[in-house]
């Protein structure tokens, strides 16, 4: 059974917003409400990071998801015709997303859950992996001479490549 | 120290600011007058009448904005865990944060230059 302890409550509690906000991205009839439950549905992820001992990652689901792809698409809404009182929340596709969402489930049910919770007993309390990488382990290895420290500045590369791209296409060369 | 207790202040921080919100929406509605005629649930009270629909459509430049800002905000992502170990690292941390941050600044004066930062 499940005990009640400030874990369990924390992650019920971040699970709700998850599931929760990705209900509202689907139902909602307004596109710029359906952004904004993103972003809870988002920050449930970051607090499940937390809780799986990944705060970096936490940390990039609030900057970068959060802080910006969110922003982007509300971006994107604005940008296009008003589709703040859509009338259906189906359109033509709804089948193509319904057996994409299926095959995704049955994915992580037989590659996630079933070994963790399966016929086989429960292993819940096993570690998947020894190696704990925190945050200090990762900025090593980013700036580490042996370890990666090449990708990291081809990163760079990769950004900017990015950013002048993304001005080649936006502006109109007049 | 686990992960919930190094994240316990935010955590209360989080609940103190939810609580404060629902509380003071609480308070203001059963202490305040609540008398909501047309006029005054307009969104600018004894001002102009609003002209349209505030759901119009934006102009493009935005979102070469935000695509911009998406990009330095990946940079942050990078600058995190560099930040933690730098002062360990020494110079070297710095040389090779200073190569990343190079690259990068040659790509923000080309943007400058090329005048995407200009609303024309």
């Amino acid at each position: 059974m499940l005990e009640i302890t400030p874990n369990t409550i924390a992650f019920l509690v971040f699970a709700l917003l998850s599931v929760g906000g990705a209900l509202g991205v689907v139902v909602s009839t307004n596109l710029i409400h359906g952004a904004l439950f993103l972003i809870v549905s988002l920050f449930g992820g970051a607090g499940l990071f937390v809780l799986l001992a990944a705060p970096f990652m936490a940390a990039v689901q609030i900057l970068v998801y959060i802080g910006a792809i969110a922003i982007l698409i509300i971006f994107a809404v604005m940008l296009t015709r008003s589709m703040t009182s859509l009338s259906e929340i189906f359109n033509r596709q709804w089948w193509i997303s319904a057996i994409v969402a299926v095959v995704m489930l049955g994915l992580l049910l037989v590659g996630a859950i079933l070994p963790v919770w399966g016929p086989s007993g429960t292993n819940a309390m096993l570690p998947v992996s020894d190696a704990v990488g925190t945050t200090v382990d990762l900025g090593i290895a980013l700036v580490d001479g042996n370890q990666f420290v090449l990708p990291f500045e081809v990163a760079s590369l990769l950004l900017t490549a990015a950013m002048i791209g993304a001005i080649v296409i936006a502006r109109d060369n007049e | 120290m686990s992960p919930l207790q190094e994240f316990a202040p935010i955590a209360v921080l989080l609940i103190i600011a939810v609580l404060v919100a629902i509380i003071i929406s609480i308070i203001s509605r059963l202490f305040g007058p609540y008398k909501p005629t047309s006029r005054k649930v307009s969104p600018y009270e004894s001002g102009m009448k609003p002209i349209g629909s505030a759901s119009r459509r934006y102009s493009i430049r935005f979102y070469l904005v935000a695509v911009l800002f998406i990009l330095f905000d990946i940079e942050v992502v990078f600058f995190l865990p560099w930040a933690v170990v730098f002062r360990d690292m020494g110079l070297y941390a710095l040389a090779a944060m200073g190569v990343f941050t190079l690259v990068l600044t040659i790509g923000l004066i080309y943007e400058w230059k090329v005048g995407a930062l200009e609303w024309e």
